[in-house]
């Protein structure tokens, strides 16, 4: 049966030629930078999460250092407009005004997303709501990026009295699953800012990745450019930061990746729980909350938010996938039938 | 061996005494239970938040208070165990017994199906590096991953419960969801079995055909108003899987596995009617044990007569065969009881149900209907569940078997002449299972975690349920007993997953001491 075929030798070993001759003469960097541009995947994925994020701050507007921006979207969270009645089913005031079907209606509307049963713009909630989340999975991105390669080198690095104390600690944090304790710690700041319980939930997510950077470090480490950097005169935390860290920051990279785009679901899943964001602030997940029992009489309320978490979540993981084939010297590309002619041919050749 | 268990045992406890009172410490500074009395103006608050504070012993620090409950915990070693008292004055230990089993009955068998489908889909994902089926899974499993739970459990229950349900008032398919099931069941089995050009479009066309004749009769029989099997059915279907087990497990080659398989399902038809007489309405969990051990034993024995040498493997095809043939007769007689079932008041005629664990207002008494009931009970949370840890099999599943067939002993036995079958389902898949097998076990304690949002969602009073009780109550005692028990679940499903490893792969050895 063909479920077991495979492909033939000839072209297995035509492979291996197109591999070495298309890295010829790249640095590390460079070799990298090439593949991830080539995963399709995650070019689209950057290119939706850079405009979404760009969309998305530039709605409703924001502020940093006095420096303002009034955003394009006319309504606030705040506003309260009258609910749109024409264009709409009697029993249905507020449906949504988005129309992607080219002609007299194309474009946003009045209220692209509707609006609920008070008439609030469902538009610009949904835009806070997505500001609010990728704040949360930026602030938890960094700090437990931050800590997990802070811990995970200096136990990493030094080993002995140092190692065996932080781990133990990373034992503890990491027995207790990141959702209880999230949960327990979301509960009770989730009220003081969003930022705030950004902040708690990244100090307890650092687990995992600080044992994997760990794991590189003992065996980067032994390597001989460590000795040979050690022998030049440099200290410690040159060799740390300097010598081992650019080493492993292909593992710490993808993971903080991956950590991201758990975080952006945590965040959700806590404030739909009633744990996380509180009103009368905004997030993604308490959106949902707030509007599922609406889902057979406005669907619209439902939706949006959902969706805006699937694309954050599932770009950030393909541009993770991405970086990790980038950087995984043992992974291959696939080859096309184009490419495979052309080697054969420039064999003939030679 | 046992100084290495016993080893980790002890650092087991200290890591749970370690966390516990980090738990502890951070629950109790987080929350005041007292909050919602101080501000009260009913009479006698004041006394009530005295009496609360004697019993909470809230004038004693946290970190102090914290020795006050490890002492009802370490009563455990005298068998009375202490895990305090709720806030409404139940003991905690009563309160977690009871919620442990409804827990597990919604995780085990979406744990058990997110397996099978995960790695299946993972395997043949993998042997079919780069092709569309590859890239098709790659990014299914991505987007599983980013789905929100409690957002596809709205989906679910609106769609596969509420639309459902009407649909099954008259039972008819519309003629675009044939063409459209069709056109799917095509792509997909097209996708997976693959070869030439000309190849792939006959299996389009097979695969999608028999999915709309499939469809079609089932919708003009009104099969969906009135299913079940029956024995003919049954003996198709057994005998295809007993074949297609065979394949798997032996090969077509081994003709002893094949006629023992075949027997077992022949068998299994023969005793169809005499089984019925077993099936009866107040038939209890014991019965179906007995009968699953008579059908092991049924299928041992067959095998024993085929095969006279190499027993192994056409014992072990023989009695998948056996398994599969009894879920076939489980599925029946669920699928009898369900016209009586949706007819019951309790039911009226909306079968599958969006919250809660069981239907209390179901007659008693009746063994099928309650089993009937669980069934549709898990089937949405199950779904659910399915969706958001499939993901992860899929894609570790599909990495470690591209790691596998690149090592040199796969290259060994295909340089033996064994068939690309033998390669890979003794060579690379068992090897495959090792790594996987230790995720799996780790991953078992996670999802008791995850279920605290499945619960939530669809109303299922398990460890969730209690969970945020506690928290929503600021209910410490509740809360640590929550923790207590899914902490020493992580810990020791970390413990049993490195004895797993050193068992199944000889290179590893655990040691005693350091």
């Amino acid at each position: 049966m063909a479920i077991f075929s495979r492909k033939n030798k000839v072209e297995e070993i035509v492979d291996g030629d197109i591999f070495n001759k298309e890295t010829e003469g790249l640095s590390q960097g460079q070799i990298v930078l090439k593949r991830f541009f080539r995963h399709r995947g995650a070019m689209i994925s950057l290119i939706a999460l850079f405009s979404l994020v760009l969309f998305v701050f530039s709605a409703l507007g924001f502020k940093i250092f006095g420096i303002g921006y009034g955003g394009w979207w006319k309504y606030k969270i705040t506003d309260l407009p009258t609910l749109r009645t024409d264009g709409c089913p009697i029993e249905l005031p507020g449906c949504p005004t988005l129309n992607l079907i080219p002609g007299k209606h194309f474009g946003l509307g009045d209220h692209p997303f509707g609006q609920d049963d008070l008439g609030r713009d469902y538009f610009s909630l949904v835009m806070r709501g997505a500001e609010r989340s990728l704040e949360v999975m930026v602030v938890i991105g960094l700090v437990a990026g931050a800590l997990g390669i802070i811990v995970g080198a200096l136990a990493g690095f030094y080993r002995g009295v140092i190692d065996a104390t932080l781990m133990r600690l990373v034992d503890f944090i990491i027995t207790v699953p990141v959702i209880v304790l999230g949960s327990v710690l979301g509960y009770h700041f989730g009220s003081k800012g969003v930022l705030f319980l950004a902040l708690f939930l990244g100090l307890v997510s650092w687990g995992g990745l600080s044992r994997l950077v760990r794991g590189d470090f003992l065996t980067l480490r032994e390597r001989e450019f460590v000795d040979a950097a050690r022998v030049a005169g440099a200290s410690n935390r040159r060799i740390i930061f300097k010598h081992i860290l650019p080493n492993a920051i292909g593992v710490i990279i993808v993971n903080v990746t991956l950590l991201m785009s758990g975080a952006i679901l945590l965040e959700a899943a806590l404030s739909y729980l009633g744990f996380g964001v509180v009103p009368p602030d905004v997030s993604l997940g308490l959106l949902i909350s707030q509007y599922q029992d609406s889902f057979t009489t406005r669907p619209w309320l439902f939706w949006w938010p959902g969706l805006i978490i699937i694309i954050v979540a599932l770009s950030v993981n393909f541009i993770g996938d991405g970086l990790r084939d980038a950087f995984d010297p043992r992974q291959r590309r696939r080859i096309s039938r184009k490419d495979r002619a052309a080697e054969r041919q420039s064999a003939e050749k030679n | 061996m046992f100084a290495y268990i016993s080893r980790r045992i002890g650092v087991m406890f200290v890591i749970l005494f370690g966390s516990s009172f980090l738990i502890y410490n951070a629950a109790a500074y987080a929350g005041d239970p007292t909050e919602g009395l101080r501000g009260s103006t009913a009479p006698q608050a004041h006394q009530k938040l005295i009496a609360l504070i004697r019993e909470l012993h809230l004038n004693v620090p946290p970190p102090a208070r914290y020795f006050i409950w490890l002492k009802g915990i370490l009563k455990g070693f005298t068998g009375h165990i202490d895990l305090g008292l709720t806030r409404d004055q139940n003991p905690v230990s009563t309160a977690i017994s009871n919620a442990i089993p409804i827990t597990i009955r919604l995780i085990l068998l979406s744990f058990l199906l997110a397996i099978l489908f995960g790695l299946g889909l993972g395997i043949v994902s993998a042997l079919r590096q780069y092709s569309r089926f590859d890239y098709a899974m790659t990014f299914i499993a991505f987007l599983m991953y980013s789905l929100p739970i409690f957002w596809v459990a709205v989906l679910l229950k609106a769609y596969l419960a509420i639309s459902f349900n009407n649909f099954l008032l008259n039972g008819k398919i519309a003629p675009l969801w044939i063409l459209s099931a069709s056109a799917v069941s095509g792509f997909f089995w097209a996708a997976i079995i693959s070869g030439t050009r000309k190849r792939v479009f006959a299996i389009f066309g097979v695969a999608g055909g028999a999915t709309a004749v499939i469809l079609t009769l089932l919708s003009v029989t009104k099969w969906f108003t009135h299913p079940g099997l029956g024995p003919i059915t049954m003996l198709i279907l057994g005998l295809a899987f007993a074949v297609g087990i065979t394949y798997l497990s032996t090969g077509i080659s081994n003709k002893a596995a094949l006629r023992s398989s075949i027997t077992v399902i022949i068998i299994g038809f023969l005793l169809y009617f005499p089984v019925q007489y077993f099936l009866k309405k107040d038939a209890n969990l014991l019965t179906i044990l007995v009968m699953l051990l008579i059908t092991i034993a049924i299928a041992v024995g067959v095998a024993y007569l085929f095969a006279k040498i190499d027993r192994r493997p056409v014992i072990r095809t023989s009695v998948f065969t056996s398994l599969f043939a009894g879920i076939l007769f489980i599925i029946d007689k669920l699928m009898k009881t369900w016209v009586p079932y949706i007819n019951t008041d309790a039911i009226h005629q909306r079968p599958i149900p969006t919250i809660s664990q069981s239907n209390d207002l179901l007659p008693e008494g009746n063994f099928w209907f309650s089993s009937l009931d669980t069934v549709l009970h898990l089937l949405l949370p199950t779904i659910a569940l399915i969706l958001i840890t499939m993901a992860g099999y899929i894609r570790y599943s599909r990495g470690t078997m591209l790691e596998v067939m690149n090592q040199d002993y796969i290259r060994t036995a295909r340089a033996k002449g064994l068939s690309e079958r033998t390669v890979i389902m003794r060579h690379a898949f068992r090897n495959t299972l090792i790594p996987i097998t230790t995720i799996l076990v780790v991953d078992f304690a996670a999802i008791m975690s995850g279920a605290i949002i499945t619960e939530s969602v669809f109303g299922w009073h398990g460890m969730g349920t209690q969970f945020n009780l506690a928290v929503h109550n600021q209910d410490l005692n509740l809360l640590m007993g929550v923790f207590l028990f899914t902490s020493s679940l992580v810990i020791m499903a970390n413990l049993v997953a490195d004895l797993l490893y050193s068992a199944l792969d000889p290179r590893i050895r655990v040691v005693g001491k350091k």
